[in-house]
């Protein structure tokens, strides 16, 4: 937008002594008594009398009644499933099929009534298509992710919002494997998955999303998601707790009110340099959410086999295979940031 | 005497705020160290358009944000540190959320960083620090940000690097290959040199308000949202859909119109949680451009 600054300009305001910079620098420090105002320099008296008069000063009643309906819970006619004792709930296949066999041995062992998936089927991992019969076979009750809405909607990219010029082109390569792989029929499945379930285990309501209640492609991080907001959202969504994934690092915060678990993902480790990926087990015991935050080992040298076989990315079988991200770094905050390799 | 109807597809449109997700706080005023030739707030040491906040102006702020269930927290001005109170400002809101604060680096001595380090650490939500930069090397920078503006953002940036906080670079487009992706590595590179081995960058289109209006022209009166502009989708990727900026003297809309001061919204953050009419000219580069300010 800007044209590049004249370039004799530049030149001279480089001089520290040049008069010209000099003068140049005086008037963007000529504000004394001033203030500026769009483009012009106003007396500051002017500036703050405007300021003053404009916008809304509430009274005490008018701020708590704005807060009221800000924080009103919002009609969500989503059919409430269950009640169960024990469910498994996981997220981000990412086309890790044997990690999606070993998960539906584990929760079956474990007692599991119900399996659910919180989305993002495709992504990083081989052959998209050989997730969906351990799907139905395990009757995993999905909702979809980004990865889902994308394919379903004929989107060119998966949704994630990247900046980072390496991290879009392996979220390309990624995307546009997984969008070859499957069929028509699969993205049609893909396509009538609802965004959103509720189920009851024991007496607690709980809201599964694939991101977060407001925005499919939100990102919950531990280091991110403080206390206070995450209250705002149960008060909003009337429940007992949400499960989430999009992250694909697991994590859990008890509340006064509820929980809020970010189930991670069994696409690929957490980060953390181990093989494991990770699912949530919850039941309630005497009146609140038990979770368990569950590792899961699966045959991870097959499937880096097999993603060698495809001629994936190197960098996505590093990951398999150390347990650390090399690609997509970007989303992370500044705590998770610093706990991984790269 | 008949009054023309106005067109309504030439009026400007409104933006409703579908969630408050991102508190800002100018919490430097328009007081600065440094008066940059493309700065859209031009701050300086002279402008007291906008005065410090206090501490107990913050803590309001966050108390009241907690309600609210805001996500997170950034800081800027003018320079944040040159606030006598902001290390007790981020202890504050480091209790109740994520915190970022804008800086140009030049008051982050070993010491500070040290403290800030701690302060990070202390808290379970993290601590962002965002250095503007805005050319790979002296030559290209110190024209912009002012003599020797360069070198000292690199010593900012060593002496984070020495606690083990990793900054995020902050760079304009005022030079317009930076946002190609061969500037984008130019400036990671830089990084790396610098000893950051986990290299982070934010990118931002300049404004053509303030300081910057005087260096490149400002606008022309063609670049105004109007009503017919108003994508299928709405207007959720602006970020005026989801935040708000405490000052001093009240609420404002963003960080970007903080010297307009029809963008005051209100006193309180619940006085501001209507609709906010898009009539300024930075508001067409916020959505032609996908603005935000946030990391």
């Amino acid at each position: 937008m800007a044209e590049s600054m004249d370039k004799r300009t530049h030149e001279r305001l480089s001089a520290r002594d040049d008069e010209f910079a000099r003068e140049y620098r005086q008037r963007l420090t000529a504000h004394r008594g001033k203030a500026t105002w769009g483009e012009r320099l106003v007396p500051l008296r002017e500036f703050r009398e405007a300021a003053a008069a404009s916008g809304r000063q509430g009274s005490a009643k008018d701020r708590a009644e704005a807060l009221k309906a800000y924080l009103r819970s919002r009609s969500d006619p989503t059919p409430v499933e269950g009640p169960y004792s024990r469910v498994a709930v996981f997220g981000g296949i990412y086309n890790n099929h044997y990690a999606l066999a070993a998960l539906l041995e584990d929760a079956a062992r474990r007692g599991a009534e119900a399996v659910y998936c919180l989305g993002d089927l495709g992504g990083f991992g081989p052959n998209p298509e050989s997730v969906w019969p351990l799907l139905e076979q395990g009757a995993v009750r999905t909702i979809q992710g980004n990865y889902e809405e994308s394919l379903a909607g004929g989107r060119e990219d998966c949704n994630c919002g990247y900046t980072d010029p390496r991290d879009n082109h392996f979220a390309e390569i990624s995307y546009r494997y997984t969008e070859e792989g499957c069929s028509q029929e699969f993205k049609e499945y893909m396509g009538q998955l609802p965004l959103r379930r509720r189920i009851q285990v024991g007496n607690r309501e709980l809201l599964l999303v694939h991101g977060s209640p407001r925005r499919i492609n939100e990102f919950l991080f531990h280091s991110a998601s403080p206390t206070p907001f995450l209250e705002a959202l149960l008060a909003q969504n009337d429940c007992d707790g949400i499960l989430c994934t999009h992250t694909g690092l697991h994590w859990h915060r008890a509340l006064g009110d509820g929980d809020i678990v970010n189930v991670g993902v069994i696409g690929r480790p957490a980060n953390d340099g181990a093989t494991d990926v990770h699912y949530a087990l919850l039941e309630e015991r005497q009146g609140r959410l038990r979770v368990e935050l569950l590792p899961l080992r699966y045959d991870y040298q097959a499937l880096a086999q097999e993603m060698r076989q495809e001629k994936l990315p190197e960098e996505f079988v590093e990951t398999i295979l150390t347990g650390w991200w090399t690609t997509c770094l970007e989303i992370l905050p500044p705590r998770e940031r610093a706990a991984s390799r790269y | 005497m008949a009054v023309a109807k106005p067109d309504s597809a030439q009026a400007a449109p409104g933006v409703a705020l579908s969630s408050l997700d991102t508190l800002w706080f100018q919490v430097a005023g328009t007081v600065c160290n440094l008066a940059c030739t493309h700065c859209f707030v031009s701050s300086s040491p002279t402008n007291r358009t906008h005065e410090f906040m206090s501490l107990e102006q913050v803590r309001g702020y966050l108390s009241e944000a907690a309600q609210l269930g805001v996500k997170e927290y950034y800081f800027t001005g003018g320079e944040a540190f040159l606030n006598p109170q902001m290390e007790a400002i981020l202890e504050a809101t480091l209790e109740v959320g994520p915190a970022s604060v804008l800086t140009n680096g030049l008051l982050l001595d070993p010491d500070r960083c040290i403290r800030l380090e701690a302060l990070a650490t202390a808290s379970e939500y993290s601590l962002d620090i965002r250095i503007s930069l805005d050319g790979y090397d002296a030559a290209s920078n110190d024209p912009i940000r002012g003599p020797g503006s360069f070198d000292r953002a690199l010593d900012a940036i060593r002496n984070l690097v020495a606690v083990s906080i990793n900054p995020v670079l902050t760079v304009t487009e005022v030079h317009q290959d930076s946002a190609s992706a061969e500037g984008k590595q130019r400036f990671f590179e830089l990084l790396r040199g610098l000893g950051v081995d986990k290299p982070r960058l934010k990118v931002l289109p300049v404004f053509r308000i303030g300081a910057e209006a005087e260096r490149s022209g400002a606008y022309e009166s063609w670049q105004r949202l109007r009503e017919g502009d108003t994508p299928e989708n709405g207007w959720e990727h602006l970020q005026c859909s989801s935040c708000r900026l405490a000052t001093a003297t009240g609420v404002w809309v963003c960080p970007i119109l903080v010297n307009e001061p029809t963008a005051r919204m209100g006193e309180s953050l619940t006085d501001t949680l209507g609709e906010f009419t898009l009539d300024h000219p930075a508001c067409w580069t916020c959505h032609v451009y996908g603005v935000s300010c946030r990391t």
